[in-house]
């Protein structure tokens, strides 16, 4: 008998933005093809969603027929976009492993720090992302790779 | 300006950078930028050859001006150049570089691949990860040519260094996404699910995402990973607090990891072996028993991690849906997360319960909360947690609890967000439909709705109360006095113009008795509404006013003077003027026997699945809707024609007449006795819209023959199913062939089918 598999939904980061409160892209991270038009429109899009939340909001937004998983930190709105049917809290805490790293890394890093370095970001965001999907976890093993590149030439 | 760290101070940079941001106005860092570009153009064609150094500090700037939102059309060749330093820094600028500036021209494509080629083979494993991450985040078609046969090899050797087994197997699943032809699994698919057996936590963290695309789209090649990925979730949930140090997160033992094997074990249905399934169910358990349990941590993220797992579980609980006691507990565990102060977990509460409504094991459980749900409906602040519990009230919705649900949710959609409104009149519309055992009480509700939140009443959802009164005898005089009523509103919305309209064109008579209600009033009433109506819907009034003068001859002149003034007969629009001019002509030359069989009653409506279903399920897309199931094994066919049995019988008589003239009829027929044929598998507890079954045109190479394809959606799965239907006219037979990928389906199928015939 034949048989017909209904095509499951693409589980994927779509992107990751860290954007301050006026707007300011400090770090995008594509992982599905858009075109530069699209892309900005998503960033305008995102940072108009999540700038008119507060504390009486969840921490999720339904975004077009994806969805956003944010948290604020300071003046930086960190920002995933997942699919509808992946683990919101999950990735809550992924972002904030995220700028647990980040932290440690720039000895308490604030916004500038980002902005000086954004070609270090990259490396960080490589180190516990890749593919749309999380790569590594262990705060320990992520920071004890940064320090070791740190110190290439 | 913060101290920029030691190595690759790159300084010229920093000062480039301070500059920028130190620039007063949009014109003043234009021309900044314009004179770096300049600078570093003319140093890039400049006769001396730059060092590494100065290639990556300037490639790095170029890179930085194009992430401000400027164009950049140079550059390239000198990232592409430092591709083939040995130094790492210069190495991943110019990664980086052709990684955010993807360029397409085949000979930097062809240089690229080079490098990365060299880089890949050089036994470095910093410069194998920079090569690796640059596949995964360009993944072309050109790097899957030249790479993927190369990656599996580089993910299993077993001299590979955990940190590229990580970075490959992300970058094959990268890939694999975008090229799936060329990523050939078959000699590595035992080896890559043996990964989940690794030491090294991330090589099973990045593995496992491999894994999971992999089996969804070949289960049974990765069905090895069952039991696997049971031992690993069962060894991490057991863990001591001191093992899996690296891996610990507030006192959470791998999180992401226990979420990511809960999340492939939802690829699977349960496993078949004893021993591993009871493994699960314990695993299961205990992540059930922590979540009762004192919290380690006061910290929101040791909660949020521990609950992260648990929503995890529930949703493997709710896919299995066979542990009775598993899927109680975690409605149970969810219901003490509705009231938690936590708005996140209160919304996710909300969301996971909708799922377990449907379960035939937890929806009576589900149930128990009806009263938080509804308070939640109505004091929760954020109108996503809010959507929430009106999703879930119409999931737990049954016959028990109908009438109080959709009390709610109209009362909840007189000060709804005005986005959500369209979705809860469709649902409004359904369960009053769906539940209704009193049919005034389902009038009443559309009519509420229509008052409510007339702008978002759709066309499906009137037809279909009109459909409904016009079949059922019981609610016509009821329809008619209540319509009458409520267009006595001094502003009342179009729909109920129109609804009122077409129902006292057909009933007004039952009413015409009470002098409140006379003819004379009705006609009035419906006309005071006129001049303030759309087009259409005076069309649809001419036509209740043609009914009047058959139904009401004493009305006949006062309505034919309104058709014969120049606002209707000279009407400006065409459909209008017609009907004014047609209409009054009728009124003038038939005789009343000829009137009175043109304006017969309209016969009961045919058998037809609710369109309202479908447009529900178009507009929440895929995933969304789920009819409690329970009650659709209940419910007998044919409800409509407001007799059960006979009702449904005498469809399928119709059925099999027009099936035996299906060589007259053609597919309408087939279409008819398919319609009948759904409504008997709702009987069988099955549930198939009419939008998921369809006729098929130019598959069967024989015109005479009919294809159909669908998905019949039994509660445990979907099943794909293929219907063939051969006339043979000459000897007066015909063949009907069924084929579905359960043996089940196919005979039920057959079954069911037969009887219409």
């Amino acid at each position: 008998a034949l048989s017909v598999t209904v095509q499951p939904r693409c589980k994927i980061i779509r992107f990751i933005l860290i954007q301050n409160r006026a707007g300011k892209t400090r770090l995008a991270k594509w992982y599905m093809q858009f075109d530069d038009d699209e892309k900005q429109k998503l960033i305008e899009e995102v940072h108009a969603v999540v700038t008119v939340r507060d504390a009486k909001h969840t921490n999720f937004v339904e975004f077009r027929n994806f969805k956003i998983i944010y948290r604020r930190y300071a003046g930086l709105y960190f920002c995933i976009c997942v699919d509808v049917t992946d683990n919101n809290l999950a990735y809550l805490e992924a972002i904030h492993n995220f700028v647990e790293v980040l932290n440690e890394y720039f000895h308490n890093v604030c916004e500038l720090d980002l902005v000086f370095n954004f070609y270090k970001v990259y490396t960080v965001v490589d180190e516990m992302f890749l593919a749309g999907e999380i790569r590594e976890t262990s705060q320990t093993k992520v920071l004890k790779q940064l320090l070791m590149l740190q110190s290439l030439e | 300006m913060p101290a920029v760290s030691k190595g690759d101070g790159m300084r010229g940079l920093a000062v480039f950078i301070s500059d920028i941001r130190n620039c007063k106005s949009k014109e003043a860092e234009i021309k900044r930028i314009n004179k770096e570009l300049a600078n570093i153009r003319s140093k890039f064609k400049g006769d001396k050859a730059l060092d590494g150094y100065s290639k990556k500090k300037y490639v790095c700037k170029l890179l930085f001006i194009f992430l401000l939102g400027h164009d950049i059309d140079f550059g390239h060749m000198e990232a592409v150049n430092l591709l083939s330093s040995n130094k790492y820094t210069e190495k991943q600028i110019g990664y980086l570089f052709i990684s955010v500036l993807v360029n397409s021209n085949s000979e930097l494509i062809r240089l690229i691949n080079n490098a990365i080629k060299n880089d890949l083979s050089s036994r470095n494993p910093t410069f194998m990860c920079l090569a690796l991450h640059c596949i995964a985040n360009v993944g072309s078609r050109e790097m899957a040519e030249a790479f993927a046969g190369e990656i599996p090899r580089i993910l299993v050797a077993g001299d590979t260094m955990d940190s590229v087994k990580q970075s490959a197997a992300l970058c094959l699943l990268r890939l694999y996404k975008t090229s799936p032809d060329l990523v050939l699994m078959g000699e590595w698919t035992s080896r890559v699910v043996h990964l989940l057996n690794d030491q090294h936590m991330g090589v099973v963290t990045a593995a496992i995402s491999l894994i999971t695309c992999l089996s969804q789209k070949n289960p049974d090649e990765f069905k090895t990973c069952v039991s696997l990925a049971v031992s690993r979730l069962s060894r991490i949930v057991s863990s001591a607090s001191t093992d899996l140090q690296d891996y610990t997160y507030y006192f959470v033992p791998a999180p992401w990891l226990s979420c990511k094997l809960l999340r492939l074990l939802q690829c699977y249905p349960p496993p078949e072996d004893g021993a591993v399934k009871g493994r699960l169910v314990e695993c299961l358990e205990t992540i059930l028993n922590k979540a009762q349990e004192p919290p380690k941590s006061k910290k929101v993220q040791h909660s949020n991690a521990k609950n992260a797992i648990l929503f995890e579980a529930i949703s493997l609980i709710i896919h299995y849906d066979s542990e009775p006691n598993l899927l109680v507990r975690a409605c149970n565990q969810l219901g003490q997360f509705l009231q938690h102060r936590e708005t996140n977990l209160r919304y996710l509460a909300l969301e996971s319960m909708c799922t377990l409504a449907s379960s035939e094991f937890s929806h009576e459980a589900v149930k128990t909360h009806i009263e938080t749900v509804i308070n939640a409906l109505k004091t929760e602040r954020d109108v996503s947690v809010r959507q929430r519990a009106a999703d879930l009230l119409y999931a737990m919705c049954d016959r028990s609890n109908a009438k109080q649900i959709v009390a709610e949710m109209l009362s909840y959609l007189e000060t709804a967000d005005y986005s959500i409104r369209e979705e809860m009149v469709l649902k409004v519309a359904i369960l009053a439909e769906k539940y209704a055992v009193d049919y005034s009480w389902y009038v009443d509700t559309i009519l509420n709705l229509i008052r409510i939140a007339g702008d978002y009443v759709s066309e499906e959802v009137w037809y279909r109360v009109i459909q409904i009164v016009i079949n059922r005898d019981d609610v016509q005089g009821y329809a008619a006095k209540t319509v009458f009523e409520a267009l006595q509103a001094p502003a009342c919305h179009e729909n109920m113009v129109k609804v009122g309209g077409y129902i006292l064109g057909e009933f007004g008579n039952l009413i015409a008795g009470d002098p409140r209600s006379s003819p004379l009033v009705q006609f009035n009433l419906l006309h005071s509404k006129f001049h303030l109506c759309s087009v259409p819907t005076r069309a649809l009034l001419l036509s209740a006013y043609i009914k009047f003068i058959n139904l009401f001859p004493e009305t006949k002149s006062t309505i034919q003077e309104v058709l014969r003034s120049d606002s209707q007969i000279r009407n400006s629009d065409v459909e209008l003027q017609q009907r004014a001019v047609e209409y009054l002509k009728l009124s003038s030359i038939a005789s009343t026997d000829v009137l009175a069989t043109v304006l017969e009653e309209m016969p009961p409506f045919p058998e037809r699945e609710s369109s309202i279903l479908a447009k529900l399920k178009k507009k929440k897309g895929p995933g969304a809707v789920s009819v409690n199931e329970l009650e659709e094994g209940k419910r007998e066919g044919g409800e409509l024609n407001g007799g059960g049995e006979r009702g449904g019988d005498s469809s399928a008589i119709a059925a099999s007449n027009a099936v035996r003239d299906t060589n007259k009829y053609g597919k309408h027929c087939f279409k008819i006795s398919i319609s009948a044929l759904q409504l008997k598998c709702w009987g069988s507890g099955w549930h198939w819209t009419q939008e998921c079954m369809a006729l098929l045109e130019n598959v069967d190479p024989n015109p005479e023959n009919f294809v159909c394809a669908g998905v019949i959606q039994t509660k445990a799965q979907q099943v794909g199913s293929l219907l063939r239907l051969e006339p043979n006219a000459q000897a007066q037979m015909y063949r009907l062939t069924v084929r579905s990928s359960k043996d089940t389906v196919s005979k039920r199928l057959c079954e069911l089918l037969a009887e219409q015939f």
